[in-house]
């Protein structure tokens, strides 16, 4: 982009070119502050005093600092049970998907197999049309998934879209590479290990990021299949519970539907003040994880748009 | 070396040596191995519901078989378009959808072109890496963060009591006519970077030449991006665009699911809300499904549609 303006020259940097800078700057750091501003206030909120956040607003920084919403979070024995069933299912659900979809994208990515096509329509077929709600929801009490931590990990095993994405990483291998593995007698299965899986690193990390993602602020599979089983709950539907109890008592006293914490009375914690800690709770990992694999999924995402 | 030689040129695969099907596959078995499972994984979850839908043409019984159910033929159908219920629904769909593709898509393109205009290689960074930030938060912690902001007293209604454009705070949430604004300006929140990505990427591939030759000619900035920049990228905005003319039924669930109140019900059930209601709470499942199917086969008509006149227009096409 530095090309053009590079050659521009003295002269052409014009009066309207510096204003051009200006707003266009402008106009981008107001969006940085629409973005960041929820979050970060969301993040005081956590750490001030309820009693204080009821009285005033806060904005950026907590003016009453406590992390006493937080103790009060995880000593909510379903809240911190959730929190685990959570990193369970993010961990086992991301494993077991980068896996079985590089495994089953290797495949579709050797010219010769015969079933090629026939796979890679079958699953892209998936893309555009799809069983819906109901049978799929029948599907799952048939099977018995329901009331299973499996729910969480089987019927999101492959995905259409993440296939595509690894097929074409892996078509743009040099085929060079899985032919003097097969001289040197290697099979498809050592070859996928062996050469084209540490290869792939950089879709694997895009396709890892999606899936962990999915996973860890899915709510929806437990609301539907899990949410008579306390055992089997999840952080973002914990929270999302929370939040329709807020909603349907929306307006005048906000929060009176929340009850569960013998702190309320002694008004030490409020329900807005605990949702803010569990909003930050459930936001953190992936605040972390990101950075480390953005430079990736960039070209993993740009790919699977392009291809497909 | 002979053997190797002729194990490589039997796994090597000739299109011109037609082999029957049987012989290449008894020579894939491990790749077969390998991707049948999965195969079967895919009928089992994703075609076996679309056994499903005869479910729409009967009136199912929870606990019975699907064979042995009263046939009704297009009654369910019949009944979904007599119900003022659906009818409203499919409305808040089309509005929610409509705008939320307006909105996405103007914003995302803005976003993209003022990132390119950017000539501070970090700054262009930082705020992209911010703006996408939000497309990884969950629509949950996204309702919680937005329902904070709307609040009697939160940022929204604090700046614009102070800006005097309103003279008192709104409870935004419960006020029926701002709630598809609501969501089409969260969704904006939510993935503007997001999207904004591919039309980048898309700029980067446009020859620095064009632009070189414009600004000799005189072109200024804003000349450039309409004569250069947008012209450009056209390709990909048609194909993007195919792909959620496809989705025009798919408003969204959660963020309407999450952000309703019980004031702006009304205006907020969107057609998978309404699947939901009806077959999970309600129990109703076959009126539910024929629901379900109505959307599906209206999405791939469009989308179908949409395809085709992509090919007429010369575009580029989805498939």
């Amino acid at each position: 982009m530095s090309a053009w303006t590079a050659s521009a020259g003295r002269t052409r940097r014009s009066m309207g070119d510096v204003v051009f800078d200006i707003v266009n700057m402008a106009l981008l750091l107001l969006l940085l502050v629409v973005t960041l501003y929820p979050i970060l206030n969301t993040i005081a909120v956590s750490f001030n005093q309820a009693s204080d956040t009821v009285r005033d607003s806060t904005f950026l920084w907590p003016r009453k600092f406590t992390t006493l919403n937080y103790s009060t979070l995880f000593q909510d024995g379903v809240l911190f049970h959730a929190f685990f069933v959570s990193v369970a299912r993010t961990l086992i659900g991301t494993a077991t998907s980068v896996f079985c979809t590089a495994m089953l994208a290797y495949t579709i990515s050797r010219k010769e197999y015969a079933l090629r096509k026939p796979i890679s329509f079958i699953f892209v077929f998936t893309m555009y049309f799809s069983g819906g709600l109901i049978p799929t929801y029948m599907l799952i009490k048939n099977l018995q998934l329901n009331g299973t931590f499996w729910v969480y990990i089987i019927p999101g095993l492959v995905g259409a879209f993440n296939l595509i994405v690894m097929r074409s990483f892996m078509e743009g291998l040099p085929e060079s590479l899985v032919e003097s593995a097969q001289i040197d007698g290697a099979n498809h299965f050592t070859i996928f290990i062996k050469i084209i899986l540490p290869l792939s690193m950089p879709v694997l990390a895009t396709v890892a990021l999606f899936v962990a993602v999915g996973q860890w602020n899915s709510w929806f599979d437990t609301f539907l299949y899990n949410s008579s089983n306390i055992d089997l709950s999840t952080l973002q539907y914990e929270l999302m519970k929370k939040l329709q109890s807020a909603n349907m008592s929306v307006g005048g006293s906000a929060e009176s539907a929340f009850a569960n914490s013998k702190n309320v009375q002694a008004n030490i914690v409020t329900p807005a003040s605990i949702r803010a800690a569990i909003t930050i709770v459930a936001t953190v990992p992936i605040v972390i994880v990101y950075p480390f694999l953005q430079k990736y999924f960039v070209t993993g995402l740009t790919l699977g748009g392009v291809k497909e | 070396m002979p053997a190797s030689t002729e194990l490589a040129n039997k796994q090597a695969y000739h299109p011109q040596d037609r082999k029957s099907l049987w012989k290449r596959l008894k020579q894939q078995k491990l790749l077969m191995l390998m991707s049948i499972p999965f195969l079967v994984y895919v009928i089992i979850f994703a075609y076996v519901p679309l056994y499903g839908w005869m479910m729409a043409f009967q009136n199912y019984k929870p606990g019975s078989s699907m064979l042995n159910n009263e046939w009704v033929g297009w009654s369910n159908f019949t009944e979904l378009f007599q119900d003022d219920a659906f009818l409203r629904v499919i409305q808040n769909t089309l509005a929610m959808s409509v705008i939320n593709l307006v909105f996405g898509f103007v914003s995302s393109i803005a976003l993209a072109l003022m990132l390119n205009e950017v000539r501070k290689i970090f700054f262009k960074r930082f705020v992209q890496t911010i703006s996408y930030l939000p497309h990884f938060i969950s629509w949950v912690v996204a309702a919680n963060l937005i329902m904070n902001m709307l609040s009697i007293d939160g940022i929204i209604n604090k700046v614009l009591v102070s800006l005097h454009v309103i003279k008192e705070p709104i409870m935004w949430l419960s006020e029926p006519h701002y709630f598809w604004w609501i969501i089409g300006s969260s969704n904006v929140w939510k993935e503007i970077g997001w999207s904004a990505i591919i039309y980048l990427a898309a700029m980067t591939m446009i020859d620095p030449s064009l632009y070189e030759a414009a600004s000799i000619d005189g072109a200024g900035r804003f000349r450039k991006i309409f004569h250069i920049t947008l012209p450009g990228i056209r390709s990909i905005i048609v194909i993007l665009l195919i792909m959620n003319i496809g989705h025009i039924l798919d408003a969204g669930f959660e963020q309407q699911y999450l952000l309703q109140t019980p004031m702006v019900v009304d205006y907020a059930e969107t057609i998978d809300i309404f699947v939901l209601k009806y077959g999970i709470n309600l129990s109703r499942f076959s009126f539910a499904t024929a629901a379900g199917i109505f959307k599906t086969v209206i999405s791939v008509v469009l989308l179908l549609a949409a395809n085709r006149m992509a090919k007429r227009m010369g575009q580029e096409r989805l498939f």
